[in-house]
Parts: C-alpha cells; sequence; structure tokens
C-alpha cells in the first residue's frame, strides 16, 4: 500500500512538471519565441556561473568534510607507503590547479560571452603560439610526475631487502590464509595437485620437502614493526588481491603465477589506535578483486606487534607438518602413537616417504 | 529504393529527380523494420540504445539501493526479482549480476552502439554529402547483428543461474568456472555469444563508416573541410576495427576453456575442492587480451562526444572551432595512444615493472592531446556570442565533466599512484565522470541538437533544461565524493561495508549518494518521455537551418527522404567553421567564396 503510494507520487510529479513544461511551450509561442529564447539564454547564462561559484563552495565543503575519513590525516602505515602519499600530494597540486583554472574559464566564458543585441563574435580560428603553449606546459608537467612516479615504483617493485620477514598469503574463496617459513626460513613446495582437504592439506603444501617440515599455517597475519615484509602471493581458484590500503600496498592474487610485494609497517596495531583515535583499529586485508558472491566479506587480519612479541607468536605457533601427522611431531612421539588419527589420512601420497 | 539504383542515382547526378516519393515501394516493412535508409538505422540504433539505458540505469538503480542501506527490505523487490531477493533483500549473487550486467549494458550497448551507431550513421552521410552509406546492406545487418546481441544479453536475465556475474571485465578464471559463481554457468556463455554478435555488428559498422568517410564525400569536400563530428567517428570506427578483433579472440578462447576442455586461461586451479586438470594456461593472458579492446573502447565511447561537443560548441558560440588541425591532429594522437596503454589496467597484476613503467609514460602522454582539446574548447567559448541551447548546456557540461575525470586519469595513470588507488572508489568516481557521464553528455548535446533533423519536431525546451541542470549537479553529487572513498582504500564492487573497520564510516555518505542516484534516474526517464512525445507532438521546425549551422545536414529538406537531397548534392567550398567571418555570423559550406572573402 505505501509502496503504490509512492508510485502514485511519483507519476503525480511527473505529470505536474510535464504538464508545466508543455504550459511553458505555449506561453513562449505567445510572447514570441526568440523573446522567450533570449530570456532563458539570461536565465542560464547566470545559472551557470552560479554552478560554478556553489560547485566550487561544494568541493571545498566535501572535503571538510570527507577529508579526515581518508587515510592520509593519519599518515601512511608504511616507510614506502610515505613516498605514495607525497606523490599524491604533488599530484593533488598539480591537477588541483589545472582544474580551478579551467572550470573557472568554462564557466566564465560561457556567463560572460553570452549572447547580446548587436554583438559581434570574434573571428578566432587559430593561433600557433597559444597552441604551442598548451602543448609544452601539460608535457614540462607531466614529465615531473612521471619521473618521481617512476622513481618510487621502480623501488617499491624492485627486490626486498635482504633482512625482510617472508610471509605467504594465499586466497581462496573467500579467505586468507598465511604461512611462515619456520626456522630454515624457506617455504616448502606447493603442488597444487596435492590439494586434499579431508586430509587438512588446504594450501596443497608438498610434504615430501623437508623444507615443507617447519612452516606454519595461519589464519592471521602478524608482523613484527620497522622491519621489511616480502609477501609471496598465491591463489588457490580464482584471481584476488592483496589489499592493504594502511600500507598503501595492493598487489593481486593469481592461480598458477605467484607475485611478491614488500613494505615496512611503520606502527604497532596498538600505536594506531592511538594515532587514529579509534580503539577498534584493526589492520585489515581487503579483497580487491571481484572473485564471486563473497568478494565483499573476504577479509584478512594483520596484527602488527613489537619484534618481541611476534617472536613470542611464532613460537606458540606450531607446524603445519605436525598438526597433519601427528606422529612425526617430537613432542608426541614419546606418547603412545596414535595409529587411528593416521589411519584416517586416506592419501598415501601425502605421507613423507622417508 | 535498392543499392543499386541509390549508387546510379548518386553517380548520374542528371537522373537525381527519379527520386522522388513516386518511385518509392516502400511496405512498412522496408521503411521502418528491414530499412537500409542510414537515418532509419540510426533511430533503430538510438531507440534501442534507450531502451537498453533505461534498463542498465534501473539495475543501478537498484544496486544503491543496497548499497545505501544494507540492511533494509524491499518487499516490491523480491515481487520483481523472485529469489534474487528473497524477503525483499537482494541476494549478493544477484548484486554482483547486476554490477556486471550495468557495466555490460552501459559499455558496449548503450555508449558504443547507442552512441555510435545512432550518431555515425546519421551524421556521416549527411555531413559530408553522400546519399546513403557505402554499403546500405552491411549497414542494416549491423542493426541487425546488433538486435541479435541485445536479445540473447537480455535473455540471459531469465536463465535460472542468472546472468554474468563476474564483472563487465570477465577475469577467468572466475568466468570460466562454472563452480566458481552461478553467474559463470550458462548466463556466462550467453554473455560471450552476445558480445561475438555485438562484435559483428560493430565491425560491419565501422568498415562501412571509414569506406563512406573515404571515398564518398561530395565535391569539394577534401578531408580538411570535415566536421569534426566526422573526424571524430573516422577515428571512432578506427578503433573499434582494429581492436574488438581482438576482444572477440579473446572470448572465443574463454569460450573454449569453458566448454571444450582448453586451458588458455587456466592453470594451478582447486575450485570448490575439485583439482583441475588445467595446466600452463595464464590468467593474465586475458586481460592482455580484454584491455587491448578494453581501453581503446574508452575512447570508442569518448571521441563521438568529443566530436559532437566540439560541433555544436562552434554553432553556438557562433565562432570557429579553435585551432581546427590541432583538435584533428590531438585525435589521431589520441587514437594512436589509445592502443599502447592497455596495460595501466594492470599494475598489479605482478606485471614486469618495466613493463609497467613503459605503459606510465604512454598513458601520462595522453593528457598532452586531452589538454590541447580542452584548451581549444575554452578558447573556442572565448569573445563568442554564446546561445545556451539544451545541446550546447549539455556540451558545456561534456567539456567540464571532462576536466575533473580527465585530471583524476593523471592519478591513476602513474604506476605507483595507482597501486593505493586501484579497484577503489576513486577508479569508479574516475571512468563514471569521464567515460560515463561525459560521454553520456556528448550524446544528450548530439540528441538535442539533431533531433529536429531526425524527426522534424523540437524537443520541450523547458524539459530540456531541467534535465541539463538535475543532471549535472546529480552527476557531480554522485561521483564527487565517491573520490573521498577511494582515497581511503575503499574497494569496489562490495556488496556491504558495515562489517569493516576501515570503510564502516561511509554508510552516511552512501545513503546520500544513493539518493542522488534516485532523482537522477528519475530525470532521465522524464527526457525519455520528452524523447517519444515529441517525436509525434513536439513544435514542429519550420526552417531548414533552424541552429544557423554551416554544415551539410542542414541544406536538406526538413524532413529528407531515402536519398537525402532531393536534387543534386550540394557542393562544398569552405570548411564548416566559417562563422563571425567578414561581418557575417555564418557562411555554409555549400556557398561559394565570395572575390573579395578573407582568407583565414
Amino acid at each position: 500500500m505505501k509502496d503504490l503510494f509512492v508510485v502514485a507520487i511519483v507519476v503525480m510529479i511527473f505529470i505536474i512538471i510535464f504538464q508545466i513544461a508543455k504550459a511553458s511551450e505555449y506561453v513562449s509561442v505567445l510572447k514570441g519565441e526568440e523573446k522567450s529564447r533570449k530570456q532563458n539564454n539570461k536565465i542560464n547564462g547566470f545559472l551557470l556561473i552560479c554552478f560554478l561559484v556553489l560547485g566550487l563552495t561544494g568541493a571545498w565543503y566535501c572535503n571538510e568534510l570527507y577529508f579526515g575519513k581518508t587515510l592520509f590525516p593519519q599518515g601512511s602505515a608504511s616507510v614506502e607507503g610515505e613516498k605514495i602519499d607525497l606523490m599524491l600530494y604533488i599530484t593533488f597540486g598539480v591537477t588541483g590547479t589545472v582544474f580551478i583554472i579551467t572550470q573557472v574559464l568554462l564557466f566564465w566564458f560561457a556567463f560572460k560571452y553570452q549572447e547580446k543585441e548587436g554583438k559581434k563574435a570574434f573571428y578566432f580560428p587559430h593561433n600557433t603560439k597559444l597552441e604551442l603553449l598548451w602543448t609544452t606546459v601539460p608535457a614540462i608537467f607531466l614529465t615531473v610526475l612521471v619521473v618521481f612516479g617512476l622513481k618510487y615504483w621502480f623501488k617499491m617493485t624492485g627486490d626486498a631487502p635482504k633482512n625482510a620477514v617472508v610471509v605467504e598469503i594465499t586466497g581462496h574463496q573467500f579467505a586468507w590464509d598465511m604461512r611462515y617459513p619456520g626456522k630454515d626460513g624457506k617455504l616448502g613446495k606447493k603442488n597444487f595437485k596435492l590439494y586434499n582437504q579431508p586430509s587438512g592439506n588446504t594450501l596443497a603444501v608438498d610434504f615430501e620437502d623437508p623444507e615443507s617440515w617447519d612452516d606454519l599455517h595461519t589464519t592471521d597475519m602478524h608482523l613484527p614493526v620497522g622491519r621489511p615484509v616480502k609477501l609471496v602471493i598465491n591463489a588457490m581458484d580464482v584471481i584476488h588481491d592483496v589489499g592493504l590500503s594502511h600500507f598503501r600496498m595492493k598487489m593481486d592474487a593469481v592461480p598458477g603465477i605467484p607475485t611478491t610485494m614488500w613494505f615496512t609497517p611503520k606502527y604497532t596495531t596498538e600505536e594506531m589506535k592511538v594515532r587514529t583515535g579509534n580503539p577498534n583499529f584493526v589492520y585489515e586485508i581487503s579483497c580487491d578483486q571481484m572473485c564471486g558472491k563473497g568478494h565483499f566479506s573476504m577479509r584478512g587480519v594483520i596484527v602488527v606487534e613489537s619484534e618481541a612479541d611476534y617472536n613470542k607468536w611464532l613460537a606458540s605457533q606450531k607446524p603445519e607438518y605436525f598438526t597433519l601427522f601427528p606422529n612425526k611431531d617430537p613432542e608426541k612421539q614419546n606418547q603412545a602413537t596414535d595409529s587411528a588419527s593416521i589411519a584416517n589420512k586416506p592419501i598415501a601420497q601425502l605421507m613423507p616417504s622417508n | 529504393m535498392s543499392t543499386m539504383s541509390l549508387q546510379e542515382t548518386a553517380h548520374h547526378e542528371g537522373h537525381a529527380d527519379a527520386h522522388g516519393e513516386h518511385h518509392h515501394h516502400e511496405t512498412f516493412i522496408t521503411k521502418y523494420v528491414f530499412s537500409q535508409d542510414h537515418k532509419t538505422i540510426a533511430k533503430q540504433f538510438l531507440v534501442t540504445g534507450i531502451i537498453w539505458a533505461i534498463i542498465g540505469g534501473f539495475f543501478s538503480v537498484i544496486f544503491r539501493l543496497q548499497l545505501g542501506d544494507p540492511n533494509a527490505t524491499y518487499p516490491w523487490l523480491e515481487d520483481l526479482l523472485g529469489h534474487w531477493a528473497k524477503g525483499g533483500k537482494l541476494q549478493p549473487e544477484f548484486y554482483y549480476a547486476l554490477v556486471t550486467m550495468h557495466g555490460t549494458i552501459l559499455v558496449f550497448f548503450v555508449l558504443t552502439a547507442g552512441l555510435s551507431g545512432t550518431f555515425a550513421n546519421f551524421l556521416i552521410p549527411l555531413q559530408i554529402g553522400a546519399r546513403d552509406m557505402a554499403s546500405p546492406m552491411l549497414n542494416m545487418l549491423s542493426y541487425w547483428f546488433f538486435f541479435l546481441a541485445s536479445v540473447i544479453m537480455m535473455s540471459s536475465l531469465f536463465v535460472q543461474t542468472g546472468p554474468a556475474s563476474g564483472g563487465w571485465t570477465i577475469y577467468p578464471p572466475l568466468s570460466a568456472l562454472g563452480e566458481a559463481s552461478l553467474g559463470s554457468k550458462i548466463g556466462m556463455d550467453l554473455w560471450l555469444v552476445s558480445m561475438a554478435m555485438f562484435i559483428v555488428s560493430s565491425l560491419l559498422g565501422g568498415l562501412n563508416y571509414i569506406t563512406t568517410i573515404l571515398n564518398m564525400r561530395t565535391k569539394g569536400m577534401s578531408m580538411t573541410r570535415m566536421p569534426l563530428t566526422i573526424w571524430s567517428l573516422f577515428f571512432t570506427a578506427v578503433l573499434g576495427v582494429l581492436s574488438f578483433p581482438v576482444l572477440l579472440s579473446g572470448a572465443i578462447l574463454l569460450l573454449f576453456d569453458r566448454n571444450l576442455g582448453t586451458s588458455f586461461y587456466l592453470s594451478d586451479i582447486v575450485v570448490a575442492g575439485k583439482i583441475l586438470p588445467n595446466e600452463g594456461g595464464s590468467a593474465i593472458l586475458f586481460q592482455h587480451l580484454f584491455w587491448f579492446l578494453g581501453h581503446p573502447e574508452v575512447y570508442i565511447i569518448l571521441l563521438p562526444a568529443m566530436g559532437m561537443s566540439s560541433e555544436i560548441l562552434s554553432v553556438n558560440s557562433r565562432k570557429p572551432i579553435f585551432g581546427y588541425m590541432a583538435m584533428v591532429g590531438s585525435l589521431f594522437a589520441i587514437t594512436i595512444l589509445a592502443f599502447l596503454v592497455w596495460a595501466h589496467h594492470m599494475f598489479v597484476t605482478g606485471l614486469n615493472p618495466f613493463l609497467g613503467s613503459v605503459f606510465v609514460l604512454l598513458t601520462l602522454l595522453i593528457a598532452v592531446p586531452s589538454a590541447i582539446k580542452v584548451f581549444n574548447w575554452l578558447t573556442t567559448l572565448w569573445r563568442g556570442n554564446i546561445r545556451f541551447t539544451p545541446a550546447m548546456l549539455f556540451a558545456i557540461g561534456f567539456v567540464s565533466l571532462f576536466i575533473s575525470g580527465g585530471l583524476t586519469g593523471i592519478f591513476l595513470g602513474n604506476s605507483a599512484l595507482d597501486i593505493h588507488l586501484h579497484d577503489t572508489y576513486f577508479v569508479i568516481a574516475h571512468f563514471h565522470i569521464v567515460m560515463g557521464v561525459a560521454s553520456f553528455f556528448g550524446m544528450f548535446a548530439g540528441v538535442y541538437h539533431w533531433y529536429p533533423k531526425m524527426f522534424g519536431r523540437y524537443l520541450n525546451n523547458t524539459l530540456a533544461y531541467i534535465h541539463f541542470w538535475i543532471t549535472i549537479v546529480g552527476a557531480y553529487l554522485i561521483f564527487w565524493p565517491m573520490h573521498y572513498e577511494g582515497l581511503a582504500g575503499m574497494p569496489r564492487r562490495y556488496y556491504d561495508f558495515s562489517n569493516w573497520e576501515s570503510f564502516k564510516m561511509f554508510g552516511g555518505l552512501n545513503e546520500f549518494i544513493s539518493f542522488v542516484a534516485l532523482i537522477v534516474f528519475a530525470v532521465q526517464i522524464l527526457f525519455v518521455i520528452n524523447f517519444f512525445y515529441s517525436i509525434w507532438k513536439g513544435r514542429k521546425v519550420t526552417t531548414q537551418n533552424p541552429w544557423e549551422a554551416n554544415t551539410l545536414e542542414w541544406t536538406a529538406p526538413i524532413r529528407p527522404g531515402h536519398g537525402n537531397w532531393p536534387g543534386e548534392i550540394p557542393e562544398v567550398y569552405r570548411w564548416p567553421y566559417d562563422y563571425a567571418k567578414d561581418g557575417k555570423d555564418f557562411i555554409p559550406q555549400n556557398v561559394p567564396v565570395g572575390a573579395d572573402e578573407s582568407k583565414h
């Protein structure tokens, strides 16, 4: 009933506007079309200049309202991201100036040179000097922006520093999984054909590779503050994207083609709570590449903490190898072997050969 | 009137009066349905485009309702969509289907077919002085292939698993695997087949436009005397003919991957607990093939809007377009560069950083011809005697939006900045303003300007002014604040942000944007009503040249028949922008150059 009422009102408004518009057409015929055309011209010229003034005021007001909600007042949470912020401000400066000049000229010219009785337009078909001017000036500014941009681009996409913490992150519909290389500092090999859900080998790790034996499999990502971190990015099913807006970082996760990115976290999660004034602050990993119906809920969490807390956390994690093959766990080998749980692992190829 | 006799008439001007009405043996079917008259085909493209625009726009209203208030339920939505909106709440699968179809419809069916299809067909023969296209038959087929594509795409809305839902860019593996998404089942096959038909339509049209422009210009119409509309439509057709086949090949390979077990795009995949046998393919390959069309596509959409706005700005400023050769040159530069920048959509795919840097350079290079165009438009207005017809307002609006959206491209084209902004609302704001709304403004400008030529009647002016003002204010209100959401990292294509600590503070803004979107959509309906009402009831055009313009279409009768000019085709003696020259308000192209006339 309420819906019908709304529809009826909308239809009524349409009919009223339509009738007014039709009536105005008759009025303009009565008044003389030329006269009403000139009147319309004046009104629209005036509206154009109003639009300019209100529009620029609106842009300023919008900035007042929302700039505080963007990530820039709180600063980048990674060292590398600060360069991106600086570039953003430079680009803002350049484009903002061009924006204001061109929009003001556009609407001001439209208003100022509106049709007037007896006025003649100025025949001005071309002027080589002017055209050269606005070819070269933008070219110079763009060169500056390109040089800055590429300098940072090559730095950020270059190799990660040697002391970087390596973490592997794997996306699948619709969650993230992390893998830490363990004490040997090396991640074990993977082969997608070894994927086995019942056994728990959801990352398709090749457990015949001894380097995999000390690897940790976690759902949250913990990182030490102030140390570079290199992410090795995988996807199981479709393309995902590791979006880390606080660190100004982003990289696709492509099935079959591992990608990498690196950055240096600057503030711990606790420090960010203070910086943002938000006690619930948390570093979130958003999936930034459309990946299916649960795309919007593919959320991951990063905890940035002090080196000591990070090491404590690492020590509390158990290698996945031992969770999947409890009989290989040195802690459990003293206890009676739980043969039943091994029998539950149906895939023989998952068993280490030794 | 058959193709043969048309060409004969064109070649033997002496027999031109054999073209009179009494020689037409046209039935309703040949005149309005399977017509070979370029003007009728143009109207068919326009009307089909308008229908698609209403559907595509309505889809955006539905998903904006979801974004505006993720917790609200709308019982009427369930009546409309059934199980896709269980309990009156849009389901995520269908939200993504709507987003995908909104993009597909607006980019291809409205702003490519509806815009180029309409104005290339309508304006090319009339403005270069030809009786029809080089091949009216291919032209007719071009429309009917588009119609077929439309029927197939429309039918995909009614299959049980729903239409394609992987985004309009249909990246595999998501689009290749039925297990990954409901929309990747039969809906995706229909999408690909429909697009194949669409590409055939676009190629038939494009080849025809190029041939007609190169071969069928009237006497005296040298290339440098062509209106900028024709130049822009020419470059648009070149872009389409060279890039659409690449998308076709990409789409066919995707069909193979989906149905024949090939591995062009698939490798190392475990989906829904199933290990797929595919190895050795590359998901990124598809993105290269897609964007090799996808980026030129942006210019396929934008160039006609640029050309029409240039023409309309000049006519209504009563001044020549400033820097004609620079305008043509910058169109040419944009056309070449359009082919060399596609990978700027792929900066975060793990692309080789050196390759990325080349694409940064080439992408930002496009800003130079774009800047030339903007400053030339501004100079065209300078010291003019401007008439604010509805078409002129939309052309001015086009320039404003092109500036706003173009400048944010400088952020996104710079790869280091793109890392942060990629796939956020900043991108949505950027491309909706510069390619979506700006091109729509170009299209509206074109419709308001050439409507009297199309239908012999005017659109209602008051409704036109309401339409313009609410649309331009609304468009800025919708898309301007989205830049801020993007700067906060808010990702695109999210169904609900309320569980995200980082993004949930924009709930109020999203509600505001949805509210404005609803109003702007309603005003477009007002335009559609105005459009159809005026075809039959609009004020009649009484003079041959209502805008006092120089181009040839205004030398044809008010309602031109098939063949356009009843007698001889007018001969051209000058460029189309002799406004305010030698104290004369305007001098049409078919007026011979006087002995005492100054040179420009």
